[in-house]
């Protein structure tokens, strides 16, 4: 078995108004030194597999075909197991 | 002139479409399930509203998937006329349809309230019965509208007319005022703003029926052309 | 695996010992009964079915004997209280069929979730009766809205309302949202829904068919919301802990899902039976369904789909895991049942069958784990008649002059004050977040007297409000039941449309008080009394007791819902004014009234004496001339008169027309008394001038007092009392001040 660990996030140049908004908040709790915030998802997925070159072929096939969405969206991933 | 009118488990502006269909041009109107293989019938694909699978991951991503899409990706390359309201806009962008994507709004919040539209392109299927620049009241419902494209992207849109209507009070943090956009070749149009429930002015707004006006005329416009040829 | 269970759970010898029983609400006495009932003591999983079975939930034990006092049925009834909600006919061969349930304690511990239950739970009981849903409402209440902790629930209680509501595509149509520092700690989330059907599709939840399957549908159980309570009965350990705040996550798309593949079901008529697992989950909906059809049921329990490992009995038994429900179909048409929901991706699975026997029968891996009557279950939780006794400060309110207070001489600040009351300012921070829309029916949109939705096919609508001001019921409880029935009436009535009944969601302190029964006792009287004379009949609702917070109890909030049909879409009005020109009359009395008043509470800072007095007589006369005014054609506008008088009427007939007006009337009251007064039975009507000759004999002819009072004119609001100026002011600024406080304090 194979665990996907993988995150999702905002593009750098692309505005997360849900980080601006948690930074802003963050700010006036006295959390003075947060410079800023991204938002994004994060996923965990096992693979039936123990191929590790092969799953990380599948896994970035997931991400680009479903699991994020390139246009405003980043991934990355780590593979255990 | 024949409409379909998409559903997938989780649409709910679905019946909407099709009442609005029936009470503006009364042509016939079916709705077709998300696992359908053929939409050869038809001349006119309405991609309706809704949540279609919760919108969970993003939305319209698992919609995209659907056995339908790859026949409504099709009709569209054969030229027939595909609209995408709401969810119907997002599940268009994520099948690559439509350019750019949906982003949540600004405010962070859902937001039902009607919207003052400027029509940007009169010369699109769907809007020829609308007057360039005339401003029309369409209602929204949604809680990522926000479009968003990278300037190529939307350089491409303003060369080409793509840019449909736009929002006279933005809403929701869209580039560039973008309420609706259409594809390259102009059959495929998708929008935020819903059409299909301003189509009664006891309910608040009838400016919605143009639309549907608009595009029975250019089907019989061309289909005319056609037999005639 | 049952040895793994019976070690954790303790033994029915150990409930008995160490009196584990009344750790989840069962008294000594109650316990006894039990005993009596199984001829033996029972074991966990059966006092805790008995727990929830005899709660004030499920069996109403401590305010049946003041639900009795309802009126409950009418020529239009054809289903009352009993069901999972009501149902009234509309003609036609359709019906409306409407119910308001609570969700207050789960949403003051997890505001977003807490409400989208709410709002899942009450729609399930709606499509269990074979209807399709409508339309949603929402009667909230919250502490000030200054406080930050009020501000988190207020916001996370409107996002999950609209999480739902919205995703599952039934327009929230309207409701009311109210602040009060009674309500600090203790907000109150009260959620209707409205449905439509046809008299031949009207389901009833029966167990009907000795040998017929029962079939669980919707997603598999996990151990949310089993009652927190019982796990007192457990050693705190960090797993009890954990399940102990196990809230009910709400899944809306699911239940679309289900909804949809039930409402198909149902359209087959294959259905016997069906019942959503609403509170108690399966414990409830089993045995109410063996009740109603006077049999039996058996539960496989290892047949239930299941989210998480190693479940007991007791906790299936007692989950409240969201989007289930429970039916009944002959073997024969089981096939076509499954098929559906596998078309629509939804669990179905086959949990039991009906039995001959009259018991509630358990079994579960191999073993009998629960074998308890039916009829002991649901129909034999004693019923206590708790005492009563008048509060002291209903006495002492007694003697307050309301009319003491210094005369307020700026009147123009004192409406801008009071539009700036959170409880009376513009809620569109709140309905923008609501797609009210969808479904392509909303006629009339939040914001106005009542919300009113279209009924295709048909030229008739319905119109729907919730309403409670539980000041008044705080002060006189019996007059303020009144005027929550008789307020909703005149709502429904200002929208063109005609009274058909009532659902009522009664919120209360512990019922333990005496003075907190006695506010019970009074305020059911009062609406019950209200509702034969106005002929709106309570076809159901849900009672929520125990609603208290370090002060003490919330106000007494006994919220009306109602529906009226609307006979005719051209008799369907709003509030706003409608033209230049347009003349205003003012209907009703107006006494120096401003006992609860909200002028009272913003301006003066207190809430005491005695709330404005009310006659039924009085009351019904004014609807029915309204109405008949309205349906007559000679109604431009139709505003009822509430919080902030007429002086808060005026201003919002001017913001939501966009229209001024000028008004000039004489009166024997100070002129902040004419203004702020919450006299009962008013409706400001304007009128066109060529009909306002008309619209004034009729209402003359019919014996209600008139008064007219002023014409729509220019871009202020210009108020003379007595031959003297009283306030002047921009209706564009009265609209910004009561447009912005919402959003200015929740930036």
């Amino acid at each position: 078995m194979i665990k996907a660990r993988v995150y999702v996030t905002i593009k750098q140049s692309v505005l997360d108004p849900q980080g601006v908004a948690v930074q802003g908040a963050l700010h006036s709790m006295g959390f003075r030194e947060v410079d800023s915030v991204r938002i994004g998802k994060y996923m965990e997925i096992q693979l039936d597999s123990n191929d590790r070159f092969e799953a990380e072929a599948r896994i970035k096939a997931m991400c680009e075909k479903l699991l994020a969405n390139t246009v405003v969206e980043d991934y990355r991933f780590e593979l255990e197991g | 002139m024949k409409f379909a009118v998409l559903v997938f488990p989780g649409s709910n502006c679905d019946i909407d479409c099709y009442k609005a269909v029936e009470d503006t041009i009364g042509e016939p109107v079916d709705y077709v399930w998300h696992t359908a293989t053929d939409l050869s019938a038809y001349d006119c694909i309405l991609v309706p509203g809704g949540f279609s699978y919760g919108d969970y991951l993003r939305c319209g991503a698992i919609s995209r998937f659907a056995p339908v899409m790859a026949e409504v990706a099709k009709a569209a390359d054969q030229g027939k006329y595909v609209l995408g309201i709401c969810n119907g806009f997002q599940i268009l962008t994520e099948a690559g349809l439509l350019p750019g994507t949906l982003r949540r709004n600004m405010s962070l919040k859902f937001r039902c309230h009607d919207t003052v539209l400027r029509v940007e392109n009169n010369g699109n299927p769907f809007t020829t019965q609308y007057a360039a620049g005339e401003e029309i009241t369409i209602p929204i419902a949604h809680g990522e509208g926000n479009y968003y494209c990278d300037e190529a992207t939307h350089a491409q849109l303003k060369k080409n007319n793509q840019i449909i209507f736009k929002y006279v009070n933005n809403p929701n943090g869209s580039i560039d005022d973008i309420a609706g956009i259409s594809n390259e070749r102009g059959n495929v149009v998708g929008m935020m703003p819903h059409p299909e429930r301003a189509v009664d002015s006891l309910l608040g707004s009838d400016d919605g029926k143009k639309m549907f006006t608009s595009i029975l005329k250019a089907w019989r416009d061309r289909h005319e052309s056609a037999s005639v040829r | 695996m049952s040895q793994q269970v019976s070690a954790k759970e303790p033994n029915a010898e150990q409930i008995a010992q160490q009196q584990i029983y009344k750790q989840m609400g069962v008294s000594d006495s109650e316990y006894e009964l039990i005993c009596g009932f199984l001829g033996r003591k029972p074991n966990y999983t059966e006092i805790g079915v008995f727990s929830v079975m005899w709660s004030e939930h499920c069996a109403y034990k401590n305010s049946k004997p003041l639900l009795r006092r309802f009126p409950t049925s009418g020529p239009r009834v054809l289903m009352g209280p009993g069901e999972g909600a009501g149902i009234v006919d509309i003609g036609d061969n359709q019906a409306v069929v409407f119910k308001i349930e609570s969700h207050n304690h789960p949403s003051a511990v997890e505001p977003y979730q807490g409400a989208a239950t709410g709002v899942g739970g009450i729609i399930r009981d709606i499509f269990s009766m074979g209807a399709r849903p409508v339309a949603l409402l929402n009667s909230l209440r919250f502490g000030k809205l200054e406080n930050e902790r009020v501000k988190y629930l207020f916001e996370h209680v409107v996002s999950g309302i609209a999480g739902y509501g919205n995703c599952i595509g039934i327009p929230t149509v309207g409701g009311e949202v109210v602040f009060d520092d009674s309500y600090d700690g203790n907000p109150l989330v009260n959620a209707m829904c409205v449905g439509l059907i046809d008299h031949d599709k009207i389901q009833r939840g029966v167990a009907k068919g000795v040998g017929n399957p029962v079939f669980y549908v919707g997603p598999p159980t996990g151990r949310d919301g089993i009652h927190g309570a019982t796990f007192a009965s457990e050693e705190l350990t960090e797993e009890s802990e954990a399940k102990r705040t196990a809230v009910q996550v709400g899944d809306p798309f699911m239940e679309k899902l289900v909804m949809e593949a039930c409402l198909e079901l149902i359209d087959t008529g294959i259905v016997l039976g069906i019942q959503d697992m609403g509170a108690a989950g399966l414990t409830c909906s089993s045995a109410e369904m063996a009740s109603k059809a006077g049999n039996g049921l058996e539960l496989y329990l290892d047949q239930v789909p299941q989210r998480e490992e190693g479940m007991s009995a007791y906790e299936m038994m007692l989950s409240e895991s969201q989007e289930r429900m429970l039916f009944v179909v002959e073997p024969k048409d089981e096939a076509q049942a499954m098929e559906i929901f596998e078309r629509w991706g939804v669990i179905c699975s086959k949990v039991g069958k009906v039995t001959d026997d009259g018991r509630l029968k358990l079994f579960h891996h191999g073993e009998i784990v629960g074998d308890m009557p039916v009829t002991a279950l649901v129909d034999e939780c004693p019923i206590y008649d708790k005492p009563s006794a008048v509060p002291a400060y209903y006495e002492q309110n007694a003697a307050v002059d309301t009319l003491r207070y210094e005369e307020v001489t700026d009147l123009g600040g004192a409406l801008e004050k009071v539009l700036a009351s959170p409880s009376v300012s513009s809620k569109a921070w709140v309905y923008d977040q609501y797609d009210y829309m969808v479904r392509t029916s909303t006629a009339v949109r939040p914001g106005s007297d009542a919300a009113v939705v279209t009924i295709r096919g048909t030229r008739k609508g319905l119109a729907m409000t919730t309403d409670c001001n539980g000041r008044f019921v705080y002060l006189d409880p019996e007059v303020g039941g009144k005027i929550a029935v008789s307020e909703a009436a005149r709502n429904i009535v200002c929208s063109g449309a005609e009274p058909l009944a009532i659902t009522d969601n009664l919120n209360f302190g512990s019922p333990e008080k005496p003075e907190i029964f006695w506010q019970m006792e009074r305020s059911v009287d009062g609406m019950a009394e209200a509702c034969r004379v106005l002929d709106a009949p309570v076809i159901g609702g849900n009672v929520s007791l125990y609603n208290e917070n370090a002060k003490g109890a919330i106000y007494p909030t006994p919220v009306v819902g109602m529906v009226g049909l609307v006979h005719d879409t051209d008799h369907i009005t709003t509030q706003g004014f409608k033209a230049e020109g347009d003349v205003i009359l003012l209907l009703g009395e107006t006494r120096g009234e401003l006992g609860g008043s909200e002028f009272q509470a913003t301006v003066h800072g207190v809430t005491e004496g005695r709330p404005p007095q009310l006659d039924l007589v009085v009351e019904k006369k004014l609807l029915d001339t309204v109405l008949g005014a309205i349906q007559h054609g000679l109604v431009a506008s139709a505003h009822d008169l509430s919080e902030g008088g007429l002086a808060v009427a005026l201003a919002e007939s001017c913001i939501s027309g966009g229209l001024g007006a000028i008004v000039e009337f004489d009166s024997t009251l100070r002129p902040d008394v004419a203004l702020f007064s919450e006299s009962q039975s008013r409706i400001l009507l304007s009128a066109s001038a060529e009909q306002a000759e008309k619209l004034q004999d009729f209402i003359v002819s019919r014996g209600v007092p008139v008064q007219r009072i002023g014409r729509v004119a220019g871009e202020n609001l210009v108020i003379h009392v007595g031959g003297a100026s009283a306030l002047n002011r921009p209706v564009e600024g009265l609209k910004r001040v009561w447009e912005d406080t919402i959003p200015c304090l929740m930036k």
